[in-house]
């Protein structure tokens, strides 16, 4: 670690980590709740529980995305970070907001939730995913406000690189795009449009950006590769993220009352979307044959080209599987949307927040080239249960969602089967996707328990001459 | 020395990124070109009367302009390449000649629009103003990407030992010209 101020991401990824278990426990719950229909009812209805699930995990990423600036945009700047203390204040602000935010989805009715925290004044709930009351999402707003001007102040002052700049231009763009969560019009399409604006444009927009970014970093110090390749890859990547996701937001507009016109718009662009994910597993997998050392810590590699992967997989290839109109009609708000939402949220976004703890703990806890080889060994152990029960929990909602297309939708209306007739007969998917979690849950415990392992990595190996950056 | 200079033609002109680049999007432009063969074949008519309404001298004027550019930007690349004077006046020409096509482009979608045409009009305006909109941004971009060019070669940013920038850039104009190319017939003529 090269600035002292850089240790403020610690209790970022720390927090981030015990929501992401949260999150995974009310995954194994809902997962528990889709074969035996009451359990923990009335306790914990299912809307709740999947509110919870969702929440938290976009809450947890937005903790670690933090983590990873206030990590990476010092060294980069190579500068301290413009106010430590003002990053530790907007932890525990953001902590707090959280976790009370959770607490009041799980301990009071939605409604009462809603009364007490005057939505009528402001109503901005009720959405999927933006379900939080109006005043966390002001508490959201200005955190990240407080944070950009944190980071946009250190950055400024410092050296401007194109990781940097890229990281920067994805996190203004989560903050504005935020806003539209704000606006809330009586016209179920508009009100679809503006949801979408913050939905698909965080996702398959600007955190791409995030990602990219945080994986170009990641790259540079792990493969000490001359940073001028990386920022190449980098810039087309962006454009091709930012050209094929803006336009590709159409593929949510289908069925929600738009023009004809988006049928073509959204299926055109949206189809494209995979290529920027194939080109990072380009990216990923040249800069590993060409780095110029071998870093001792195998892991953080490991996650690496691990979220390349998995992310071009989750979303490019399961995002193409239903993403055309002609095939979405069909699918749409079928298990095979939900076996999407999976691999591509874990692989994109998940795995390059474990990228970067992988690579980051360890330095700020003094281990500079890694964790000692058992708890590496540990590590990979967790990534390889994480993922390939990830894997599963998404072929087996793919079988789900086939099996749901081919009773439910495709019969003519009379011979189709009801919902809840048809959610019968694809139970045993539901089953297996909930072993497939829990040993996801296994995963992670083997994850977590990796941090407890003692003593470090030593010092990188050169390759191929002297490397550009320090590791 | 036969070799060495097979070798030196066989040389990608501008940066590896940047034909990616140019592939992602001659792939993007490509599966509009096929969505808009499908949907003309499933409707043909629609497409008749919408291109009866275009103005095809604009077309060809524009294409004129964009053409003329391209041979402005390839003789600033050898130009530079050569070391021989002229490369910034050839870019701001360039500049220039497809400045026709912008100016073209945005008259016609002037006169459309009057007429009561627009991106719901039916299937062929949408193709029509979606791929010559999404194409117009391209050329607005490649001609900042040519004043960049013009004022770095006029600072001696680029010369003949650093070829890479001027030649991504020439490269990518190119890309612009050549997409064009296919639109032109295919909207104003074929369709």
């Amino acid at each position: 670690m090269k600035y002292e101020s850089q240790r403020v991401a610690m209790p970022y990824f720390i927090f981030a980590l015990i929501l992401f278990a949260g999150q995974i426990l009310f995954g194994l719950i809902l997962g528990l709740q889709y074969v035996v229909g009451d359990f923990l009812f009335p306790e914990i209805p299912f809307n709740v529980a999947r509110m919870v699930h969702t929440n938290l995990l976009i809450v947890w990423l937005l903790f670690g995305f933090m983590g990873a600036t206030y990590y990476l945009v010092p060294e980069e700047a190579q500068t301290e970070l413009h106010s430590p203390l003002l990053a530790k204040i907007l932890f525990w602000v953001f902590a707090a907001a959280g976790t009370l935010t959770i607490l009041g989805y799980l301990f009071v009715d939605y409604a009462t939730l809603a009364d007490v925290t005057m939505n009528k004044l402001l109503p901005t709930m009720g959405r999927e995913f933006l379900e939080q009351p109006t005043i966390t999402k002001i508490g959201i707003a200005v955190v990240v406000v407080a944070f950009l001007y944190n980071i946009g102040m250190t950055a400024l002052k410092g050296r401007k690189t194109v990781v940097n700049i890229v990281l920067m231009t994805g996190l203004v763009g989560l903050a504005v795009l935020w806003l539209f969560s704000f606006y809330n019009p009586g016209n179920l399409t508009q009100d679809k449009y503006f949801w979408w604006f913050v939905v698909h444009l965080w996702v398959e927009g600007v955190w791409e950006l995030i990602m990219g970014a945080i994986l170009a970093y990641v790259l540079i110090k792990l493969t000490g590769v001359d940073r001028e390749v990386i920022e190449k890859w980098l810039y087309v990547i962006i454009a091709m993220a930012l050209i094929t996701g803006i336009i590709g937001t159409g593929h949510h507009f289908f069925w929600i009352g738009p023009p004809d016109y988006w049928l073509w718009l959204g299926s055109v662009f949206s189809a494209l979307e995979p290529l920027p994910f194939f080109m990072m597993v380009l990216f990923a997998f040249n800069m590993i044959n060409r780095r110029r050392r071998n870093h001792p810590n195998k892991a953080a590699m490991l996650w690496a080209m691990g979220t390349s992967v998995m992310a071009f997989l989750g979303a490019g290839v399961w995002g193409f599987l239903h993403t055309l109109a002609p095939v979405n009609y069909y699918t749409h708000g079928s298990q095979i949307t939900a076996a999407h939402g999976h691999m591509a949220f874990y692989g994109a976004y998940v795995m390059i927040v474990l990228t970067i703890i992988s690579y980051a703990m360890p330095i700020m806890r003094g281990r500079p080239y890694g964790n000692s080889n058992t708890a590496q060994i540990l590590e990979m152990w967790g990534f390889w249960l994480m993922t390939i029960a990830m894997v599963f929990i998404t072929l087996f909602l793919t079988g789900a969602g086939i099996l749901q297309i081919w009773l439910q939708r495709i019969p003519e209306s009379g011979e189709a089967l009801s919902f809840m007739a048809t959610q019968d007969n694809i139970s045993l998917f539901y089953w297996m996707r909930l072993v497939a979690g829990c040993f996801f849950m296994a995963g992670l415990l083997v994850y977590f328990g990796s941090f407890f392992i003692k003593g470090q990595a030593s010092p990188a190996e050169e390759v191929r001459g002297p490397a550009i950056d320090n590791p | 020395m036969a070799q060495i200079q097979a070798a030196q033609h066989k040389h990608l002109p501008g940066d590896l990124a940047v034909w990616f680049f140019i592939f992602a999007e001659l792939a993007v432009f490509g599966i509009l070109f096929i969505g808009f063969g499908v949907a003309r074949s499933l409707d043909p008519t629609t497409f008749h009367d919408g291109r009866a309404a275009l103005h095809p001298w604009t077309g060809l004027i524009n294409t004129i302009g964009l053409i003329s550019a391209s041979y402005l930007v390839a003789c600033a690349v050898h130009r530079l390449r050569n070391e021989k004077t002229g490369t910034t006046a050839l870019l701001w020409g360039a500049v220039a000649a497809s400045s026709i096509y912008t100016f073209g482009k945005l008259w016609e979608y002037g006169v459309l629009y009057a007429d009561g045409y627009n991106l719901g009009t039916d299937t062929f305006f949408m193709f029509y103003f979606f791929l010559t909109f999404f194409h117009f941004m391209h050329v607005v971009l490649g001609q900042i990407i040519l004043v960049v060019l013009a004022v770095k070669v006029k600072k001696g940013d680029y010369h003949t030992d650093n070829m890479n920038g001027m030649e991504s850039g020439a490269s990518y104009w190119h890309m612009v010209d050549l997409v064009w190319l296919v639109l032109f017939p295919m909207l104003y003529v074929l369709a």
